[in-house]
């Protein structure tokens, strides 16, 4: 092991020590190999993905292809949902490995939805008509992100300042970058609705990591019953059930 | 080539609350009748996974796949119709149980108003209190004829409830008591008793305890788990007709349930229907299901567009004000005010229709005469289990991103309650439903095409009774209370509300309406069409006991058919110029 890795490790498993979400089987380095490239250490030391005891073999791409992309998605993400004194941001709980993999089935290839021609521009009031799905819309506004980053600070959208990343992403918000085939405020509300929904779905889905996003909220999850509580004059803190509890 | 089959007496298209009423009610008289289900089937075994937001609430694993068939819509005849591309506004159910699989349970019989709304509105207020282009109707029943329907449909839903002060006299009680007091509802009753309201505890689905029908079928006893809309229940216990008519029916041994069976049109001849014709969308087989009487059992607007489809009745025509298939194309105006509270409940614990309700501000129990609207809305605050990924309010100004939007989305999950309205929603000229002649569905036939918009009725009623939801939050001592504005126009994106109605309406005169009051279509005797789409209006109420109150009475009709033949009501025909 060359000093480099042995460094990583370290800092790998400090980080484990000191995240409220150190429980077992269900991080790894996956969580870490997402932080690459982003500013979200302070220190300089950049965690190694490899050879990791504490794998989540769920946290690998299955959508991107570069993991370029998948970083700037990762850093995006995390300023919609940061970090804070209240707990894990969008990228510890395993958000953008959430979006990638939506983004390899059903929702990222409008499975389920009206994807026929002739699309036509309309009134505000019917829709948004793009010939782009998901994934592409995805693929559009990330590799836009980079872009818009290099002309406006000449540097990659990962290696920002936060509140330079904010610049960015209210430019899309707002409509102000212009995209192919799709606007830049379609773009962003979708990556808006993915990262609130990887925070917040199932553990099951690859985000809310050990249900943190769930007990930031005081949410239960999946509770069998509330037959005798809901009549509580009082606030009733529960640990939150997932899914997984109901697997026999 | 369609595969030839064998016949039977009695088909129906879609299997739901209307079809599996339908299914039950004859099937019990000893008639043969198939069920054809587009979707799959189910039963509360496959609900065991379903306290999954992501899935069922924001992916609609139960609903409609829009990549076969959806709608085109505008706001305007003369605009160019686009294709509804993703759900928004409302949902469309899909699969055996259809909308009553997924739905809340709030199980409500309209008012008398409602059924005589022209002639009573015209007596009280005078001809012109609303202006000619809304096409206002009585439906050709009154509420004294159709309540024993309704007290059929409770009985055999089990439904939970006490009685609403301001209702006429009710011959039964409810089969079950009112669901759980909480909190959070019994401060909303508390201010609305305060300031001089009437609220009660609303009628429910979601049963307060086992309750046994009178078909045999038990249904247990609700859990307050909070996954109900969208979703179906693990326990059976929200009534569906999945644990209630659709067992019921099998269980005769008359009911020949086929799903992945998608019915593409009405085979007939000349006024007469001969059967269906429906594809297997497993295998993409066609195949012809000849029958005696036909009953469209669908979603309103998938009822309306077979109709158009297989040519059956007049199309109505916005120009003429002639036709009547398309017709009364009606909503329900969610009115809604967000009360934000300091301290914190239960947020997360509830069911569909765990309520509160008042009917002071609906139908015509107050005075319109300086107000420029007519009708109103029951006004409710619902403790229906908050879920995270779609409950991230917070008073208006927070950003909708980044830091202070997580901290505040945070603080007001288990702080922040809406009250409701389902507000009545008024037919107008301008607002029906027709054929795209554009957009295909998967079998290349064309969708339909919803032209909409929120009228200057819709408006005037919106902001009267948000107004009022407003009031009670303030009495309830909320620290915000934030009205929500209704858009200029009607947006097909933001979800608002479910319950869509008209477009094969019911009436006494067949020049105005569709149907008769068995539901029987004046053009061909042997179809009957049930569903929402028989209400000439929507009224203040969420639909579900009216569809099934009608769907009993519609099998009534239909055993009477089988032995009499012919039309079931005599036609009043109106004098006016065709």
């Amino acid at each position: 092991m060359d000093e480099d890795s042995k460094k990583s490790n370290m800092s790998r498993r400090k980080f484990i020590r000191n995240s409220s979400y150190a429980a077992g089987g269900l991080i790894g380095g996956g969580i870490i190999g997402s932080l690459i490239g982003t500013n979200y250490f302070n220190d300089t030391e950049q965690p190694s993905t490899r050879s990791s005891k504490e794998s989540n073999f769920n946290r690998a791409l299955m959508f991107f292809t570069r993991q370029s992309d998948f970083q700037i998605l990762s850093a995006a993400t995390e300023r919609i949902y940061p970090k804070d004194d209240q707990g894990p941001g969008a990228i510890e709980l395993g958000v953008p490995y959430f979006i990638d993999h939506e983004l390899a089935g059903a929702y990222g290839h409008n499975e389920r939805e009206y994807m026929k021609g002739p699309f036509l521009e309309g009134t505000e009031y019917q829709g948004y008509q793009t010939p782009l799905k998901r994934h592409a819309v995805f693929m559009t506004g990330i590799r836009a992100l980079e872009s818009e980053s290099k002309s406006a600070y000449d540097a990659s959208f990962v290696d920002l300042e936060g509140e330079q990343q904010d610049k960015i992403l209210k430019k899309f918000e707002n409509d102000d970058v212009k995209l192919h085939k799709v606007s830049s405020a379609y773009f962003f509300e979708m990556l808006r609705s993915a990262t609130i929904s990887g925070t917040y779905a199932d553990p099951l889905y690859g985000g809310n990591a050990d249900m943190d996003a769930w007990k930031m909220k005081n949410f239960p999850g999946s509770q069998m019953t509330y037959l005798n509580k809901i009549g509580s004059e009082k606030f009733i803190d529960i640990k939150p059930k997932s899914l997984n509890d109901h697997i026999s | 080539m369609a595969k030839k089959l064998d016949k039977v007496e009695a088909v129906t298209v879609g299997v739901g609350w209307a079809g599996g009423i339908i299914a039950a009610e004859l099937a019990k008289a000893g008639v043969k009748v198939v069920g054809l289900e587009r979707g799959n089937d189910r039963s509360t075994e496959d609900f065991q996974m379903v306290h999954d937001e992501y899935r069922y609430a924001i992916r609609y694993e139960l609903m409609q796949d829009l990549s076969k068939e959806t709608i085109t819509f505008r706001n305007k005849p003369g605009e160019k119709a686009l294709p509804m591309r993703q759900f928004g506004a409302f949902l469309i159910g899909t699969g055996v149980g259809g909308a009553g699989a997924h739905w809340n349970g709030d199980t409500w019989f309209f008012s008398p108003y409602d059924f005589e709304i022209k002639t009573m509105t015209d007596k009280k207020y005078g001809k012109n209190k609303l202006p000619k282009e809304y096409t206002l109707q009585d439906w050709g029943i009154t509420y004294k004829e159709l309540a024993p329907y309704y007290h059929q449909f409770e009985r055999m839903a089990g439904t939970s409830g006490e009685l609403n002060p301001l209702r006429p006299e009710r011959t039964e009680k409810y089969p079950t008591p009112p669901m759980k007091d909480t909190p959070i509802l019994k401060s909303y009753m508390d201010a609305a008793n305060r300031l001089g309201l009437h609220p009660f505890r609303q009628p429910s689905a979601n049963i307060s305890e086992v309750y046994k029908n009178p078909d045999g079928e038990t249904l247990n006893q609700c859990q307050y788990c909070g996954f109900c809309e969208k979703f179906g229940c693990e326990y059976g216990a929200k009534s569906s007709p999945n644990v209630t008519v659709v067992p019921t029916a099998l269980k005769t041994g008359n009911f020949d349930l086929r799903t992945h069976a998608n019915v593409t049109g009405i085979i007939h001849d000349g006024n007469k229907a001969t059967g269906v014709r429906y594809v297997d969308t497993q295998t993409g087989e066609e195949f012809d299901q000849p029958a005696d009487i036909v009953v469209l059992t669908s979603y309103t607007l998938n009822n309306t567009r077979l109709l158009l489809q297989s040519e059956l009745g007049r199309p109505y025509d916005p120009k003429t004000g002639t036709g009547v298939i398309g017709k009364n194309y009606c909503y329900q105006i969610t009115a809604v005010a967000t009360g934000f509270f300091k301290d914190r409940f239960n947020a997360a614990m509830g069911a569909g229709a765990l309520g509160t309700t008042l009917d002071d501000y609906n139908n015509d129990n107050f005075d319109h005469s300086d107000l420029d609207f007519i009708h109103g809305g029951s006004i409710t605050m619902k403790q229906l289990g908050k879920r995270p990924i779609n409950e991230n309010g917070a008073p208006s100004g927070t950003p909708r991103w980044g830091k202070e939007f997580k901290k505040e989305s945070i603080k007001w999950f288990n702080r922040s309650i809406p009250v409701t309205s389902q507000g009545a929603s008024m037919p107008h000229k301008n607002n029906y439903l027709s054929l795209d002649p554009t957009y295909k569905d998967a079998y290349g036939n064309p969708l339909l095409r919803m032209t909409y918009d929120f009228t200057e009725q819709d408006h005037a009623l919106y902001d009267y009774i948000t107004a009022r939801c407003a009031d009670i939050l303030e009495e309830m001592g909320a620290e915000v209370v934030e009205p929500k504005e209704l858009t200029d126009h009607f947006d097909i994106v933001p979800a608002q509300n479910d319950h869509i109605t008209g477009g094969v309406i019911m009436g006494a005169d067949p020049e105005t309406s569709a149907l008769n009051n068995y539901l029987q279509m004046w053009d061909v005797d042997n179809v009957f069409v049930i569903g929402a789409s028989a209400f000439a209006h929507n009224g203040g109420y969420n639909p579900t006991g009216t569809v099934g109150a009608l769907a009993y009475r519609a099998a009534e009709g239909i055993l009477k058919y089988r032995k009499n033949k012919g039309q079931l009501v005599k036609r009043e025909t109106s004098n006016k110029l065709v």
